[in-house]
């Protein structure tokens, strides 16, 4: 396929909980080999966003195209087709905690390949290295720690070599040395694979290192303020909401400045809770 | 100790003075914010608040929640509230509760209902939820229909282990429940029968009652406690932990990979389990008999002339039933699970009922069927 085409193509877009409008009239471009940024305040609906892409929730309106194909008007089989080539890390993590994580690595491939059981085995060794978790393969879910199970699920997301990468906070929980790693990984994995992720995140550096496009959800007015490359966006785009978001409320004149001008105030501070 | 207390005063150009004193302590005694809704009630003309807090000595939350109060009922009279002499700390925590402006839209308040429509909204929530019932249905046959054409996608091993959890590890309790079922209805039945001299026909009434009814019943309301609700707890969490969704997104339907194997391994294990019961209780039965000296042969011989295959494969039958409504109860509520521990727990507890309901309905109408067939 075309290598610039349009990826994923998000038009006129609702997205609502019953009666609850989260965001609407939502309307982008994700490139192949994007690394697209979905950014926005917490609760603005970007896991929301994620739900829609990945076909677990369906629009109030709109579509969302991959390639040509409308994935909610498409039919069962042809939904399944894409969603094979779908790697998602949740943000919980989502690992099944009845399975070791082998096994956890392994369903995918023995669900949707025809790989015999040494090729799987291999597989699952290399993706639970590149996570930096090799001689965990028969450990549970629920024997690790946070951060392990975010990588364990990344290896998981990597297992059918997927043409789109979701990650939903993948830093959340991670060490910054981790995340940085994990930055890195996300690189290589687009270079090598080709793939085009998604990711949903607050860290400012990896938005800044690695994302060539993003879109801006806004809470308040419950829809997007603007999308492209955050690089651009800081230094060209001069919304205050993005400014302030972007250098982490640095521009805002309001709160800080505050706090600062009643540091001196002599009453008692003896606050406890 | 000072106590926490206010003083209020009137300034001129329609002030209100609120002196704080004392120390304001969770747990301890503080004043209340209806003193000053009754003096601005007393007094509407009032047109700005303000505040003394030199005497303060001691602060926490709870002055927290009274300035709030005041705040918000200063709001609604349209009144300034000046919180410039309050402690810096104060004045920053009130900015902080009051940043983010109340989500109202969202409308999560609780209105109250009238009756009627009260009996409305019901109704559709259960007409809803009798059509989320016949989907699940129709989406089990076709899961069930792939599985025919070899297409189903579960793995056997867990399969294999579910059978081993629903049949092999159930057999102590079943065996326990069963064996005294029997020995009470022995009881009864040869207290009954002796006054007509007919003791022995205890035998009869245990088996019949056994093979026909009471092994598939109670083998069915041990399973709906027991593995009902934990097929409703397993789904449910898994539900809340995303788990599904992950295998959606896998294109591997959990119907097929989740609630196929579960259902197969009871629907196949229940009429074993009935089986075993329908011994277990003639055995119980038999204790009885012994201990009114009725020798083991007889009561065996009178088992044996007693009971006829239409009594066992009614008994099967029914077994098999009540398998398919308890494995659908638990499956059902499991998947519908909301995502939260306690929706978890509400979950497994509607399984069990919805079992046991299931199951009860179901014996009355085999029960009558039966009859009018004459079996
Ligand atoms: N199942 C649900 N039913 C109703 N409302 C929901 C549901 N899930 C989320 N919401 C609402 O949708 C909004 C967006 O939620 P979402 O989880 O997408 O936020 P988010 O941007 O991912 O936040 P965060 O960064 O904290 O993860 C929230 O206001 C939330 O209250
Ligand atoms: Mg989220």
């Amino acid at each position: 396929m075309d290598k610039t085409k349009a990826h994923i193509t998000i038009s006129d877009l609702t997205m609502a909980y019953g009666d609850f409008v989260v965001m609407r009239d939502l309307n982008f471009t994700i490139n192949r080999s994007d690394i697209f940024i979905i950014m926005g305040g917490s609760g603005c609906g970007k896991s929301t966003l994620m739900r829609h892409m990945v076909g677990l929730k369906s629009p109030a309106k709109g579509k969302v195209l991959y390639g040509d194909v409308s994935f909610w008007d498409a039919d069962p089989e042809e939904k399944d087709h894409l969603k094979r080539r779908f790697g998602i890390l949740y943000q919980s993590g989502a690992l099944w905690s009845s399975m070791t994580l082998e096994e956890n690595v392994a369903l995918p491939l023995s669900q949707n390949t025809t790989l015999s059981e040494n090729e799987i085995r291999a597989q699952v060794g290399l993706k639970l290295s590149l996570v930096g978790l090799s001689g965990f393969e028969g450990f549970y879910p629920s024997e690790i720690s946070g951060g392990m199970r975010k990588r364990a699920g990344l290896a998981r997301a990597m297992a059918l070599d997927p043409e789109v990468l979701f990650f939903d906070e993948p830093s959340a929980g991670l060490d910054p040395l981790s995340a940085k790693r994990l930055d890195e990984l996300i690189l290589q994995l687009r270079d090598s694979l080709g793939a085009t992720v998604v990711i949903v995140t607050h860290e400012l550096a990896s938005i800044f290192a690695i994302g060539s496009n993003s879109v801006f959800l806004d809470p308040e007015t419950r829809t997007m303020l603007a999308a492209g490359d955050p690089n651009t966006l800081l230094r060209e785009n001069h919304d205050p909401r993005i400014q302030t978001f972007l250098r982490r409320g640095e521009t805002g004149e309001t709160q800080v400045t505050d706090s600062k001008a009643d540091a001196g105030h002599p009453k008692p501070d003896n606050f406890r809770t | 100790m000072d106590a926490a207390a206010i003083h209020l005063s009137r300034l001129p150009g329609e002030i209100l003075a609120i002196q704080l004193t004392g120390k304001w302590q969770l747990g301890q005694k503080v004043p209340s914010a209806d003193n000053v809704r009754d003096e601005l009630r007393n007094r509407p003309t009032v047109k700005s608040i303000v505040f003394n807090t030199d005497a303060l000595s001691f602060w926490d939350s709870s002055i927290l929640t009274f300035l709030v109060e005041i705040m918000k009922l200063a709001v609604k009279e349209g009144i300034s509230f000046e919180k410039d002499g309050l402690p810096s700390g104060v004045q920053q925590l009130i900015d902080l509760a009051t940043a983010v402006p109340k989500k109202e839209d969202a409308s999560k308040s609780v209105v109250h209902e009238p009756f009627f429509s009260k009996v409305g909204s019901e109704t559709i929530h259960f007409i809803n939820s009798a059509g989320e019932l016949i989907a699940f249905i129709g989406e089990t046959f076709v899961a069930f229909g792939r599985m025919i054409n070899g297409k189903a996608r579960f793995l056997t091993s867990d399969l294999w282990q579910l059978i081993q959890e629903t049949g092999a590890q159930a057999v102590p309790i079943v065996s326990l429940i069963s064996f005294l079922v029997g020995l009470i209805l022995a009881f009864v039945g040869i207290l009954q029968l002796g006054l007509f001299g007919a003791q022995v026909y205890v035998a009869d009434l245990v088996s019949i009652a056994m093979v026909r009814q009471m092994g598939a019943i109670m083998t069915g309301i041990i399973m709906a406690g027991r593995t009902g609700a934990a097929y409703a707890a397993q789904l449910g969490t898994m539900q809340v932990n995303e788990e599904i969704d992950a295998l959606e997104t896998l294109a591997i339907p959990p119907m097929e990979f989740l609630v196929l194997p579960r259902m197969l391994a009871l629907t196949l294990m229940m009429p074993f389990l009935a089986v075993y019961a329908d011994l277990m209780g003639i055995l119980g039965g038999a204790l009885v008999a012994g201990l009114y000296n009725i020798s083991l042969t007889v009561y065996l011989n009178r088992v044996i002339a007693a009971l006829n295959l239409y009594h066992l494969f009614i008994g099967l039958f029914m077994s098999f039933v009540f398998g398919v409504l308890v494995s659908l109860s638990g499956c059902l509520r499991g998947m519908q699970c909301g995502r939260s521990a306690s929706e978890v727990g509400d979950a497994a507890t509607s399984a069990v009922v919805t079992g046991i309901v299931a199951i009860i309905v179901a014996t009355a109408v085999i029960t009558i069927i039966c009859n009018i067939l004459g079996i």
